[in-house]
């Protein structure tokens, strides 16, 4: 098993069948019967219960629908299967374990915001429409007031109606400057202005909100690029973190988003929106461990205070928690 | 969108070409590979599992036909379940009472404010009156976002900034649409949690005020597993009568749609297909399933051109082509117009094998060009479009600098323009011909 433990979709299964000769599938079946021979023996020296296909199909069901993805779930699976049946005679039940499971590959995360070593640092925030972009950005300045430090609020959504209307309403709401151009103005302008302006205030954070784009539109792409480079050429290191917000609510698609934007501009770390509700978000795992990206902050609420910093044990524990 | 299942479904099935009858043995790896694809597309895992166990049920109970081979014979049971599932026909939207109340409910960020301005601009197109209500009392700026949509679509909106009453908002703005003869209101509610029981009962309070015919829920076609808790409450609560599924342009599978049918049995209505306000599309669950299944939507594409496209204008075009008449001006038309038939993206994505042909193609590439094409002729002046004969090489210069290229690209540009003009002449004349040949015909047959 151990061979071909780490993936092991059916679409690879069959794949390989076509592909590998004969000989090879006769070693793979041999290897298959030597590693399952082995975990018995080690089951049955440790005393361990063995696994029962009505708690696995259980815990199958939670990973699905707490939005894990095929491909994770069975990797957690498999994971389970092994640590389960090789703890000892009192184990913990198959949650425990994948819960576990989870909060390691989650935990090696920073949830900090980086600090520019010059004066100001420049926060971008991007991703899909409807995520939270501008409410996370207001939230995410409040949160720097509370700390002492100054923040300003750069409105470069210049596409959405009212999107810069809804940015000033919260910057008045969070007592924070909010820096904007003209409707349909160029967002690149606008974030130039905002860079002006806030090493002129000498604020410490600047947030900028960008308007959604889906990550198929390679045009908005390409201006997201270029709102980059301009940030870039003002202020060395700018933007210095561009953080991907993501709606909690949202199945897979996460993952591509995530890959396309981290294809256009590097991203630096994750914001997942909307937890509060019976979602759980947990397709951040598969983004995780494919891009490596920190998840820093989630989303509870509508209110200022309800953006949280991430904390892996709580996230992974809720994952598994039961709905209602 | 829906590409990715469709590109699974016809990988798991290539296993079962060439074999002769649909067995249990056979079947059953390409169902799991079908199970493993609608799960990846975010179709609810019970949803998923329903619909293997109907599919199995069906294929293996079939007879096998002669000369068919068993994969595309359940690839026909699959399409036939999925239009099932997604509903077997369009259903339309109820419009009767007076006025005719719409609300539009969902959770936050799923895209309520612009399918209600898109909305209205479809029913405006289609003769109604409609009045857009502001009835979104929480978001920070909601109800500037919805006055400046409906200034875009030239639909009145019915706004009390300040006013946090919804019950209020909603009495005065249906005397409003009375006093006003707006025979179609559409509220836009505010964005909320289906667990959140006070927010809810707000929308209850508003459903039992107004009436509507219709209470649609709008739900982002990226939307996971947790579709079916949303849909459920959201129904259980209003008794929704269909829903929205919106940002189907981007590369989300959707399979929430599925799941959200599935579970509350009630219709999708409409689909939002883009950022502009005209991309808003009656749901066809069988074209859906068409191109679920990588059959293409080219249903859709003629209905697009036709709403684009003038049909005097087109006729008059085609005159001119027929006559060798078609000029830069013409030809500048021609690409404006095939612009507002929606991105080359888009366009391709809807024909049969599109989207397989689009994962290769760089299509930003000829969208690009199309644009060079354009910029080049709006640098010329009126009369150099009408006859570009005039070109000459000081002409060519200006035109070239103006649109910031060489020369050369201006030539080949007019080269294609001059290929494109013979053969429509060709094409005239061999119609015309054509025409004398079967003249009387159409005369004969006529009695």
């Amino acid at each position: 098993m151990e061979s071909r433990g780490r993936a092991n979709p059916a679409g690879q299964l069959i794949r390989s069948q076509f592909l590998m000769g004969l000989f090879d599938k006769f070693k793979a079946g041999l290897q298959k019967t030597h590693s399952k021979l082995v975990h018995e023996i080690k089951r049955i020296v440790t005393r361990s219960p063995k696994l029962t296909g009505g708690s696995l199909e259980e815990l199958e069901a939670a990973l699905i629908g707490a939005d894990l993805g095929m491909q994770m779930t069975e990797q957690i699976i498999e994971a389970v299967k092994k640590a389960y049946e090789t703890q000892g005679k009192e184990g913990a039940d198959v949650f425990t374990i994948a819960s576990a499971e989870v909060e390691k590959s989650l935990s090696t995360t920073s949830n900090q915001l980086k600090k520019a070593d010059s004066g100001l640092t420049v926060v971008s925030i991007v991703g899909v429409n409807g995520t939270g972009k501008t409410t996370t950005s207001a939230k995410m300045a409040h949160m720097i007031q509370l700390q002492g430090k100054t923040a300003v609020l750069g409105a470069c959504d210049t596409f959405r109606a009212a999107a810069i209307e809804q940015l000033k309403l919260w910057g008045q709401r969070v007592k924070v400057p909010v820096i904007a151009g003209a409707d349909k103005a160029d967002p690149a302008a606008v974030a130039h202005d905002a860079i002006t302006a806030s090493l002129a205030r000498h604020a410490d954070y600047l947030f900028i909100d960008t308007a959604g784009r889906l990550h198929t539109k390679h045009n908005l792409m390409q201006e997201l690029q270029k709102l980059h480079r301009v940030m870039g050429k003002q202020l060395a290191g700018a933007p210095h973190e561009v953080l991907l917000v993501l709606d909690g609510t949202t199945g897979m698609n996460a993952l591509n988003q995530a890959r396309e934007f981290h294809k256009a501009v590097p991203l630096t770390g994750l914001v997942v929106t909307k937890l509060d509700g019976t979602s759980k978000g947990g397709m951040v795992v598969a983004i995780q461990k494919e891009l490596g990206l920190p998840i820093k902050f989630i989303g509870l609420g509508e209110q200022a205070d309800d953006l949280q910093p991430f904390d892996a044990k709580q996230f992974a524990e809720a994952l598994f928690s039961e709905k209602e | 969108m829906f590409d990715t299942i469709s590109g699974k479904l016809q990988n798991a099935f290539k296993n079962l070409r060439g074999l002769g009858k649909i067995s249990e043995d056979n079947v059953s790896d390409s169902l799991r590979e079908v199970r493993l694809a609608l799960l990846d597309a975010d179709v609810n895992f019970k949803v998923a599992r329903d619909f293997i166990e109907r599919v199995k049920t069906k294929a293996l109970g079939q007879e096998v036909l002669q000369s068919v081979h068993p994969g595309q014979q359940i690839i026909k049971v699959i399409h036939d379940e999925l239009v099932d599932l997604l509903g077997s026909s369009n259903a339309a939207l109820n419009l009767s009472g007076s006025p005719t109340c719409i609300m539009m409910v969902g959770l936050h960020g799923s895209g309520k404010t612009t399918s209600s301005a898109k909305l209205a601009k479809l029913l405006l197109k289609q003769g109604r009156q409609p009045l857009l209500v502001a009835a979104d009392v929480y978001r920070p700026a909601a109800m500037d976002q919805l006055e400046t949509l409906g200034k875009q679509i030239d639909v009145p909106v019915f706004a009390k900034k300040g006013e946090t009453d919804v019950l209020k908002i909603a009495r005065e703005a249906i005397d409003f649409a009375r006093a006003n003869v707006r025979n179609t209101v559409i509220f836009d509610t505010a964005g909320r949690l289906q667990i959140d029981e006070p927010l809810v009962q707000e929308l209850v309070r508003l459903r039992d005020l107004v009436k509507p015919q219709e209470i649609l829920l709008v739900l982002d076609a990226a939307t996971g597993q947790e579709a079916v808790n949303v849909a459920t409450h959201f129904d259980q609560a209003l008794n929704i009568t269909g829903s929205i599924l919106t940002k189907l342009d981007g590369d989300a599978r959707g399979g929430a749609a599925l799941s959200m049918k599935a579970v509350t049995g009630k219709p999708i209505k409409l689909a939002g297909t883009g950022e502009k306000l005209e991309d808003f599309e009656p749901f066809h669950p069988e074209r859906m399933a068409s191109r679920i299944l990588g059959m293409g939507d080219v249903v859709s594409l003629v209905e697009r051109a036709a709403a684009a496209v003038d049909e005097d204008e087109a006729r008059r075009m085609e005159e001119k082509m027929r006559k060798g008449l078609f000029t830069l001006e013409d030809f500048l038309e021609q690409l404006r117009q095939m612009k507002k038939l929606g991105s080359l993206e888009s366009i391709v994505g809807m024909l049969p094998g599109g989207s397989d042909m689009l994962k290769g193609a760089d299509i930003s590439k000829s969208e690009k060009e199309f644009k060079r094409m354009e910029a080049l002729i709006c640098a010329m002046t009126v009369k150099e479009r009408r006859a570009p004969t005039i070109l000459n090489a000081s002409r060519r210069i200006r035109i070239a600098k103006g649109t910031g290229v060489h020369v050369s690209e201006l030539n080949t540009m007019l080269n294609k323009f001059n290929q494109m003009q013979q053969m429509m002449k060709k094409m005239g004349k061999f119609q015309k011909m054509m025409m004398k040949k079967g003249g009387g015909l159409p005369g004969m047959f006529g009695r």
